[in-house]
């Protein structure tokens, strides 16, 4: 039986006992504020005077943006910590936010795409924020490519938090650049700050909507991180011990 | 043990290492000391390589550690001026001379590498006088003697790490390698080896240590 | 420490002129995938024009691209790259050295070729100097960004593409600041903004690539 020593793996099984906890929690709290945000952006906010009924869909590709470079920055975070500290459940946490942060990007690129169908006529605009959204889904697709790639878990989570630094450090830079390059040629802009006045309902709705985001992430992620965590440590005790129960 | 003893000793301490999900071995103490060489022996797969490695300082150990006068391999700045790995692989390049090659390898490791001391160095191994062939064109055993030319070159006491040296090599090539060992070993220098076939009568007094009973 | 350095950097140079048709096969590259452009778009001056310098800075990122990928894979099949690691020397130094011989065996010569393609462009001459210009900026870093993605992606199967997904979203500043300068040019603006966002981008690119490609190797060799 080849065990690796106890303390190695306390943590996991640690976290995979949280996150059973606290997830239906969490899950709950993502339902309640989402339907609660789309209640609010597509029934009580009023119309707006120069775009009418489809900036509606701003509430929803706001948020995702946020959420999308957070996640990238939280799974930098997170990769950085495993690799530094030795700590295996970082790791994971950190794979485990990646797909969920190109989730994320996707549809703030998908709704952005729609906001500028009615607006501007097509289905995509190189704007400075789409086309930043669209660098971002890269660098999520090659962390993905990369870890997946790589057979050794250890040095596919080391290489992976090398590559999640290196993007994350150019990321300011990217977004920099392709704003440089957006105004040199004078593109079209879907600017969230650009709305005259957002409503103050609008602004409820964004902010409740960013929270069930939050939730939802939380939890989609810990999810992932708990399927991590069982297949890492299939060979010691406090996984068996779920499968057999799972198995009764 | 006298402070000056553990000046030059490489000590692996409690070692594991691990391969994928397995363990390879685990809780592996092992000493060389100044003078001494030791035979790492066991089973294909048993981690031989992977010991070595850990030794020199390419790989990262499971559990445990690797230590040089006391000071983590990983960590010692000293431990590279007075180690010599040659590994399974070569490290000569295809499309250079031989002699160019050794040179590479003499210059990065700080070596004399001035083609005097080249040249002599083929000599020992007997590969002098297909200094200016590419290595291409190189038999096996040609290319492991190139390689090995790299030991002739050391003048210090050093700690030698060496995976498999007698492969491929003719009766008069495992004579030199003894020669070099010898030699070594007199000016205070350690080795540390593997070999799949036990060192014949010419090979210097080795310490045995099986890797198969650290199998977990 | 320097001696390392030359050391790699002149090994690496003469192993390419051994090989000289295979190492020329970048730029070979370069030229065929330019050409395809007109008989793509259609070779009418005019566009071409508009196009070349976004033409050109593209077909050079990936003529880099692909030919950074075996920039340690042949090492580490043989053990040279475990020698270079042991020998004591500082990784960021290899990684330097590395680069900058993967830059003077591919970089230079793209650079070099471009007032070829700047003609078959039909570019004024003022945008062809400053393309070159900005090429000779922007090859290093595509260089340097290269052996990240290389030292990442060492002795993987699929590792020419993903190193291509991997290192492209990194090279789009330096296309931008560098095409946009042609872009510059052509318009009748000053380009000073492009060349200074460019040269510091060189530099920052200098300071943080051979540390991740350093720490990269010993991450594939560990």
């Amino acid at each position: 039986m080849n065990t690796l020593r106890w303390s190695t793996f306390a943590a996991p099984s640690r976290f995979y006992a949280l996150v059973s906890a606290v997830n239906p929690w969490l899950w709950g709290l993502a339902i309640v504020l989402a339907l609660a945000a789309l209640y609010i952006g597509f029934f009580v906010a009023p119309v707006d005077a120069t775009q009418g009924n489809s900036y509606r869909i701003i509430f929803i590709h706001v948020p995702a943006a946020w959420l999308s470079m957070v996640l990238y920055l939280a799974m930098a975070f997170w990769a950085a910590m495993g690799w530094m500290l030795n700590a295996r459940m970082a790791s994971m946490l950190a794979r485990a936010i990646a797909p969920t942060g190109a989730l994320f990007t996707f549809l703030a690129l998908w709704t952005g795409s729609f906001w500028g169908k009615p607006t501007w006529g097509t289905w995509w605009v190189w704007d400075a924020r789409l086309t930043s959204e669209l660098i971002l889904l890269f660098l999520y697709l090659g962390y993905i490519a990369l870890v997946s790639s790589i057979d050794d878990v250890v040095r596919g989570d080391k290489a992976g938090a090398v590559l999640a630094l290196v993007g994350a450090v150019n990321v300011p830079i990217i977004y920099f650049s392709v704003v440089w390059w957006n105004t040199l040629h004078q593109g079209a802009t879907i600017s969230a700050t650009a709305a005259p006045k957002m409503a103050q309902t609008m602004l409820l709705a964004m902010l409740l909507m960013t929270l069930s985001f939050w939730a939802y992430a939380f939890a989609v992620v810990f999810t992932r991180a708990q399927a991590l965590a069982v297949e890492r440590e299939r060979h010691t005790d406090w996984a068996r011990s779920l499968a057999g129960k799972e198995l009764q | 043990m006298a402070p000056d003893a553990t000046l030059h000793t490489l000590a692996c301490t409690d070692l594991a290492c691990r391969r994928g999900n397995r363990l390879l071995f685990t809780g592996v103490n092992l000493e060389v000391r100044s003078g001494r060489a030791v035979w790492l022996r066991g089973r294909n797969g048993r981690g031989k390589t992977s010991l070595l490695r850990l030794a020199a300082g390419l790989a990262v150990p499971e559990s445990g550690r690797v230590s040089w006068g006391g000071v983590d391999v990983r960590r010692a700045s000293v431990y590279a001026a007075v180690r010599v790995y040659i590994g399974h692989a070569n490290a000569l390049k295809e499309d250079l001379t031989v002699l160019e090659s050794l040179q590479f390898l003499a210059r990065l490791h700080g070596r004399a590498h001035d083609r005097a001391s080249l040249r002599a160095a083929l000599e020992r191994v007997g590969m002098e006088s297909r200094r200016d062939a590419p290595v291409r064109t190189l038999s096996q055993g040609q290319r492991r003697r190139a390689t090995l030319a790299r030991l002739a070159l050391e003048r210090q006491p050093a700690l030698w790490i060496l995976d498999e040296p007698y492969d491929a090599l003719d009766v008069d090539g495992i004579d030199v390698v003894n020669r070099l060992l010898h030699e070594h070993l007199a000016r205070g220098g350690s080795v540390l080896l593997t070999s799949h076939l036990p060192p014949g009568a010419g090979a210097p007094d080795m310490a045995e240590f099986d890797l198969d009973r650290f199998a977990p | 420490m320097s001696a390392a350095f030359t050391a790699v950097y002149t090994r690496d140079l003469r192993l390419a002129l051994r090989r000289r048709v295979e190492a020329l096969l970048p730029v070979v590259f370069f030229i065929v995938a330019v050409s395809l452009f007109p008989v793509g778009v259609g070779p009418e001056p005019q566009t071409l024009r508009v196009i070349a310098s976004g033409v050109v800075w593209v077909c050079a990122l990936l003529a880099s691209m692909l030919s950074v990928a075996n920039l340690y894979a042949v090492d580490l099949l043989d053990g040279s790259l475990e020698q270079m690691l042991l020998s004591g020397h500082p990784p960021t130094l290899i990684a330097s050295a590395k680069a900058a011989a993967h830059w003077t065996i591919t970089g230079a010569p793209l650079v070099l070729a471009a007032p070829l393609i700047g003609l078959l462009l039909d570019m004024s001459p003022a945008a062809l100097a400053t393309l070159v210009a900005a090429l000779l900026l922007g090859t290093p870093i595509l260089s340097l960004l290269g052996g990240v993605g290389a030292a990442l992606t060492l002795g993987l199967r699929s590792a020419g593409v993903l190193l291509i997904l991997l290192i492209l979203p990194l090279t789009i500043p330096a296309l931008i600041f560098g095409s946009g300068a042609v872009g510059a040019v052509d318009s009748g603006i000053s380009a000073s903004g492009h060349f200074s966002l460019l040269g510091a981008l060189l530099i920052f690119t200098a300071l943080i690539a051979p540390l991740s490609t350093a720490m990269a190797l010993r991450i594939a060799l560990e």
